[in-house]
Formats: structure tokens, sequence, C-alpha cells
């Protein structure tokens, strides 16, 4: 029998009409490390999902293909089976139970017991626990890793570093565990940690157990892996040894995905010299979007995108500048500083937004199209309002809502029945519309828009992205995008910023090949100098 | 019957059941011997005096306040209203209206301090509500008596302080609104014109307010704290001015309701006071989020016929009191239900 522990054969599966792998391919000898590199959304999660036969594969309608375990034909129909079958998997979440030390938690439902009367009343479940043997297994599993957690340590008061190996601990206490899935498990590391991290895995590989390694910092993978894959869009974009290829590589294979229906637009450089707003120092304490410290200098009528992996704090900026999260640094508009954390001044000042929560932060639900549009407006200010006794009264003028969004509704195409029906009933794209609208509604000087083409179908995408690039173009709105679609963005944007762990990593024009914004995402050095177009 | 169906679905279950019960109990009255005639007019007169009292849940459902279970706060202030111008002996609809004049101020205050309460605990408001209800209501039985009330009609007449429990305001400003405009017909029927009027004249004021900008986006606040918050509204700022406004309503309710009732009620009066007007509200179709005019009109409509009609046509069928049972299963039943349904449209 050759050393082949998992082979992975023709993996394909849709969600509904979108499919998310197509014909994947994929090998793990006993004692290799494999590099798994991908997006977010390139199908790294669900491959690994059908792997570990989570319900939610079989309630969509299960996968095609087969998964060979050691020359076996295995298909898994629930997370119980794959562990019996000895596959292990390190959550980016950790999950451990805070209240129980190190010991209980690796042995968790595992537990060596002791004998006592009871068990013959009640059963297996009421045997006394063998506090010194279950210690001593977990202090071997602890010993395999070589680091040092004390086994007595609450998980609570642990480092995240230590909750991490604790986690690892307890898959490879295992004594059948043979594959082990680890899915980003430096991401909450400091870079002593990670080393440290990255020894154990290696330690772990040499003792035989096959081991699948998912990670955004491309730097690690390539340092720890024998083998990297990378996926894009479903499907594997680059299969090589790790001494074979180097970060720029991997990084083009992952960028570039294919966007259907998108207008495209010939390449014009503009240049642009006069700053609107300049940001110094930001950061923003938005949970899983942290900005730590951001300077960027944005310019009178352009398209600024901002893009970056998930949770790494694009979409925090616009939202700490809105005064929507606690925030904190300089942020000058129109010469004038602005203040953070009063969402009014904002708005007042000729700033809109459309919120990436689009039913969350963006709609009324349950109220018609015509108010959701007029609402902001008529707030900040006060059109759409007749005045009485000198002011006293300010009344909402239904008659002037009703017009205004009838224009909108033709402007925009927004599929309805008519203006007051709720915005519940619409579908993404044309509650998404309705959101620019109330936006455009404001009069904006400067327009954030945060994911404006998240879940929403493919004629709407583009409408929507012609939408924003007509504004810009016919009123000289300067609009910032933040998108989690690099290529949406370089078809409508002059300039493009990463952010990566809180910071831009870089600015490029957008006409930029897509692999330099690769490696951008990934958080190394681009090889082209910033500022191409930021000359005043 | 599909068309059945979806119109019940409509108006919902509750509301037809309890609709079809009043009318078959109208349809009953003439085989036991009651007046058909006089029950309508029962049944008017209460909807005018208690109908106020249930527009007060407005406001605060709409800003995502929840129901005004401290309604009792509201009716205290109204109460120091109703005592204080008995003390200044004003009569007729001059006293009616001193009444309400001076219930105002303490009504703002009240509902002021009310409100940055319920701002510290958003999402169980509901149940700090019923307490501030409840608490204030036992403090106030420290007040009446210590309060230096010196109107022989009010206070106990063996000390000379100290306020009744029961004061009559029939020589003061009692019925003053039943009876202006009112329409007698034969014997048993009259229509309290004046009552119903004032009412209405709350509900257009009350939707007014509503198409307002301030209205607006106080309904905005209670439909999608974060959507009104990213368009620059002060989120506490828009609850306080509602549960202001629900405790301002609250005590010029109670004042109506003493002019019909022609009795000012201290002590424990108030207590239960919140329960009737909150099942008043569900009954007519609110939900703890969402509540219109609609609602307040059907379901004060709605319980007060149940509970006019019960106590006559049950009792003449069944020769034992059953109203005060079918109106706590009433009025708690559809509490119950609306909480659940509630709960259920939030974790959906």
């Amino acid at each position: 029998m050759s050393s082949t522990l998992l082979r992975m054969e023709g993996i394909t599966k849709s969600f509904f009409e979108n499919t998310v792998l197509r014909n994947v391919n994929l090998t793990l000898e006993r004692g290799e490390i494999l590099g798994l590199v991908g997006e977010n959304g390139a199908g790294k999660s669900t491959l690994m999902n059908i792997l570990f036969g989570l319900p939610v594969i079989f309630e969509t309608g299960g996968f095609e293909g087969k998964i060979y375990l050691e020359g076996q034909e295995v298909c898994f129909t629930s997370p119980l089976q794959a562990l019996d079958a000895g596959i292990g998997m390190v959550h980016q979440e950790f999950s451990l139970i805070p209240g129980f030390t190190a010991v209980e938690n690796i042995v968790l439902n595992r537990e060596s017991t002791l004998y006592n009367f009871l068990v013959e009343i009640f059963g297996e479940r009421l045997a006394t626990l063998d506090y010194p043997k279950m210690k001593d297994r977990a202090i071997r599993a602890i010993k395999r890793l070589e680091v040092s957690i004390d086994p007595e340590m609450i998980i609570s008061e642990m480092p995240v570093g230590h909750k991490q190996f604790t986690e690892i601990a307890r898959e490879i206490e295992k004594e059948n565990t043979r594959l082990l899935v680890l899915d980003e498990p430096t991401a909450v590391l400091t870079e002593s940690e990670a080393e440290i991290l990255l020894e154990a895995v290696k330690r772990l590989a040499s003792q035989g157990i096959g081991i699948i390694f998912i990670s955004h910092r491309l730097q690690e993978v390539l340092e720890v892996s024998n083998r990297i894959v990378v996926l894009r869009d479903g499907e594997i974009t680059l299969e090589k040894k790790a001494s074979e290829t180097n970060i720029r590589e991997i990084a083009s294979a992952m960028v570039g995905r294919r966007i259907e229906g998108l207008t495209t637009r010939a390449a014009q450089e503009r240049v642009f010299s006069t700053p609107t707003m300049t940001i110094e120092h930001l950061w923003v304490d938005m949970p899983g979007e942290t900005v730590r410290d951001v300077n960027l200098t944005i310019y009178k009528g352009e398209i600024l995108g901002i893009g970056g992996l998930a949770g790494q704090g694009k979409l925090g900026i616009a939202n700490g500048i809105m005064g929507l999260y606690p925030a904190g640094g300089k942020v000058t508009f129109e010469g004038q500083p602005l203040p953070l954390n009063d969402p009014t001044i904002p708005l007042k000042k000729g700033i809109g937004f459309v919120s990436e929560d689009r039913r969350g932060v963006g709609l009324i639900l349950d109220e018609g199209i015509a108010l959701n549009i007029a609402f902001t407006a008529m707030q900040i200010h006060e059109l759409y309002i007749k005045k009485f006794l000198g002011g006293v009264v300010k009344w909402r003028d239904d008659r002037a809502i009703m017009k205004a969004a009838r224009e909108y509704i033709n402007m925009l195409a927004i599929k309805c029945l008519h203006e007051n029906q709720k915005v519940r009933e619409l579908s993404g794209g044309n509650q998404q519309k309705v959101c620019l609208a109330r936006a455009f509604a404001l009069n904006p000087k400067l327009l954030f828009v945060s994911e404006p083409t998240r879940g929403i179908d493919v004629g709407a995408k583009s409408l929507v992205l012609d939408m924003i690039y007509k504004r810009n173009r016919e009123q000289g709105t300067t609009i910032v995008v933040t998108s989690s679609e690099l290529e949406e963005m370089r078809a409508i944007c002059d300039r493009i910023a990463i952010v990566h762990e809180g910071k831009i990593a870089g600015i490029l024009p957008a006409s930029t090949d897509s692999s330099e914004f690769g490696l951008l995402l990934m958080g190394a050095k681009p090889t082209v100098e910033e500022g191409v177009i930021s000359v005043g | 019957m599909d068309r059945i169906k979806k119109f019940i679905a409509d108006i919902g279950w509750p509301r037809a059941i309890i609709a079809l019960f009043l009318l078959s109990l109208f349809v009953l009255a003439p085989f036991v011997n009651v007046r058909i005639d006089s029950s309508i007019s029962d049944t008017l007169v209460r909807f005018g005096m208690n109908g106020i009292l249930v527009l007060a849940m407005v406001p605060m459902v709409q800003s995502g306040c929840g129901l005004n279970f401290g309604l009792p706060l509201g009716i205290i202030a109204g109460l120091l209203g109703a005592t204080i111008s008995l003390e200044l002996n004003a009569l007729g609809f001059l006293g009616f209206f001193t009444a309400i004049a001076i219930s105002i101020p303490f009504a703002v205050v009240f509902g002021f301090g009310y409100g940055q309460l319920l701002n510290r605990v958003k999402g169980g408001e509901m149940m700090i509500a019923t307490y501030v209800g409840f608490s204030s209501v036992a403090f106030m039985c420290i007040m009446w008596l210590l309060l230096p009330f010196r109107n022989p009609t009010m206070v106990w007449g063996y000390a000379g302080k100290g306020l009744r429990t029961t004061i009559s305001v029939q020589e003061y400003w009692g019925g003053v609104l039943n009876n202006f405009l009112s329409l007698r017909v034969g014997e048993f029927f009259f229509v309290p014109t004046g009552t119903i009027l004032f009412f209405a004249l709350m509900c257009l004021l009350l939707w007014m307010f509503f198409h307002t900008k301030t209205g607006s986006a106080m309904s905005a606040v209670g439909a999608n704290p974060e959507f009104a918050r990213a368009a620059g509204i002060h989120i506490d700022k828009m609850r306080t001015l509602s549960v202001i406004l629900s405790t301002l309503l609250g005590a010029i309710g109670i004042i109506v309701y003493e002019q019909s009732f022609g009795f000012i009620q201290l002590y424990m009066g108030p207590f239960y006071m919140a329960f009737p007007s909150v099942a008043a509200i569900l009954l007519g179709g609110a939900s703890i989020n969402r509540a219109s005019l609609t609602h307040v009109i059907i379901g004060t409509f709605l319980f007060q016929g149940i509970l006019t009609m019960t106590p006559s046509v049950i009792n003449s069928m069944l020769q034992t009191d059953m109203s005060e049972v079918i109106r706590i299963i009433v009025s708690n039943g559809m509490i119950l239900y609306a909480l659940t349904r509630g709960v259920r449209v939030k974790s959906r």
C-alpha cells in the first residue's frame, strides 16, 4: 500500500445554483504538510466541510466526487464519524470550555474513568474520573508538541497562544489521529508564538501525521508546507512543491477572479490634486474589523477603492469616520477637523454612507421604499419638510417624498409595485438600490459605499456599480468604495488601497496588475511604489 | 374558504374570536332581558373614558421602549393634578382643564426620570417599567397621607388631614366632558359626545405628531435603532421624549377617566391600571414594537365591550358572577399571547 493518506477526487459542490467547488482533486501523503491558500470565498472552508461531513453539506444537496482515506472510500455524514476515522480539526475560533482546565479540555468526553457502584445503576456516565491518569495523558500530548503549558491552568486564564496549543493537543491526544486540519491557526498568535506553533506542526508531521494547513500568511505557508495548493473560484489554480514556488506566484494564482456581466471600461488615468479628506492615525474599535492605524488621503473627484481580506479592518474605516463605532485619530474634511464618534456631524457636513449591513443598518425593512429613501435627507437637511408656525411644527411632506421616490425608482430602475411597498419584500439588489438612493438623496460631497455588491445577483451588481460610476462622472461626487471584490473595484476605481491587519498595506492605481494587489492582500511588500497619481 | 382564512389571518385570530364573542353577546342580550340600547351606551361611555389611557401606550411602543407597563406613573401625575385642582376649588370645565394643566409639569418630570431609567435597561424595558409603576404607587401611598391637602371633601374626617381613598369629583368637574353636547334618546340610550370628541382630539394630535420630523424620527428609532443612529438621530433623546409623551397621555387619560367615573381613586387605585390598557391595545392588533391609532380604537372598543357585556349577559345566563373571571382571562391572556408572539418575531 502506498503512503497516500488522503485522496479527494473530482469534488464538485454547488449551493443551489452557485457552484463553489469544481472538480477538485487533492492528495495528502503521510507526514506531509499541505498548505491550502485562497481568497475568502475561494472554497477552502467548503472543501474542509466536505471532508468533515458537516451536516450543512448534506442539507444543501450533498456533493459529487469521492474521498479515500488510506485507500478506502469513505463518506462521512457527520463530524463524529470523521473524528472516529482519525481526522482532527482545529478551528479558527477556539472550541474550548473556558471554565475547564487544560487537562479537562484535552481529554473531554474521552476521560479515563474508575469504577464505582453508581455505574451499576446509572451506567458508564456516572463513573468516577481518574484524574492522575487524565493528567498523564494530557501531559504526554502536550509533550508531543514540545511546548510548556500548565495542564492545571483554566482556559479562560491562558494567553491565546496556549489556548491554540491546548486545542491541538486535544486533537493529537486521540490515539488514532492521522490527519489534522489547521484552519488559520496563527491568525490570533504573536510572531513568536506562531513560530513555536509552526515548529510543533513540523514535528507532528515528522511523526507521520498528515496535515492540511490553511493560512492567509503566505510567508508562513511557504515556510512550513511541503506542497502548496491554491484555490480560486472553486478550482485549483496552482499546485506545486513549496520549494519550487514563491509568494508572487501564489498571490497571482489567488487573485483575478472572473466576474460575469461587468461593464469593461477603457483604463483611464485621471489625475487628482485637491485632497478632500485626510485621515491620520485612525483607529476604530469595530468588532471583527478592527482598524489600528490608518493614514489615507482622499482626493476630490476620485473613486477610491478600499480592499482587503475579511477581518483585516477595511470595513472599519468608513464605519469609524461615520461615527458608528468608537474611533480615534485625526480626520480632516475640506480643511476642517472632523469630530469622530457622533453620526450626525459627518452627515451634516455632506458625507454619505451606504452600510455593508444592508438589512441591519441600511434599511427599515417594514417601512415603504419612499420613506426609506427620504428619511436621512429629511432628518439631516430638512428636505421634504413643510414648516408651520414659524418652524415650530415641521410637517413631513408626504407628497414631496413620493415625488422624490418616484424619481429615484426610475433613475435606479428599482423593481417594485409602488413607492410605498415594504422594503422587506424587495430582492437584495433592489434593496441595495434603495440604500444608494437614500445616500444620493442626501446629495453628498463624499460618499462611502461599503460592500455594494454583496449578496446580490449578477445583473444588479453591474447596475449598482454603473450607478456609482455615473454619479462620480456626472455629479463629480467623491466616492470611496469598500469591497471584498477586487475585480469589481478595478473596474470602477481610480486608485485602490489595500488594508492588512488594520493598516493600509499600500495604494496602487486600479490599472496595476492584479498580482501586485494579491501580494498586498497577503501583507507582503509590493514591488511597485505607491503614489503614482497622488502628486500634488 | 381561502378568503375567510386570509381575512382572519389579516385581522388576527384573537381579534376575530373576541369580536365574534362580543357580537354573540349583543345577539344574546335581548333573550336574557338585557337592554341593547343601554349596553351600547355603557360601551360607548367606557370606550371614551379608557381610550386615552390606551393611547398612552403608542409613543413608547413606537420608539421601541415596549408596552408602557409604567402607566401608573403617568396616572399619578394625573391624580396630583386632579387633587390639586380640587384643593383650588376649581369648578366645571375650568376645573377639568386646571387639573390637566397642573398634571402636565408633573408628567414631564416623572416621564423624564422614567425615560432616563429605561435608557439604561435597553432590552428589559417592560419588566423594569412594571416595577416603576408598582413602586411609584407604593411611594405615593405614603405621600397621599403626608401631602398638606386641606379641602374637607378630600381629607379624612376624623384627622382633618391625609387624603381619602375615594374622592368624589361630582361637585367639581364630574361629567363635564360626558355631558358636553351629549345625546340622550329615551331613558336608556346616552352618547357621551364630549368625552369621545376629546379622545378623538388626542388621537388627532398624536397622529399629527407622528407626521412631523420628530415623530418620524421616533418611529424610526423603534423600527430599527441602528438605522436611526446611522441617520444621525439621538436614540436616547427620542426614547426619553416618547416616555414623556406616554406619561403625559397617562396623566390626561386618568383625568378624563375620573370625570366620567365621578371619583378619584387614590392609594392602590392605579396599581393594576396598566394591564387593561396593555391588553386593549394588544387586542387591537398591536405588537410590542408596532402600534397604531387603529389598534387603539379597535382594541379599546373590543376590550371595553367585553367588560360591559359579560357581567350583564353572562351573569343573567349562568346566575353566577363570571365577569371578573372573563376579564382576567381576556386581559392576561392577551398580554401573554402578544409577548410570545413578539419573541417569535425577534428570533426569526
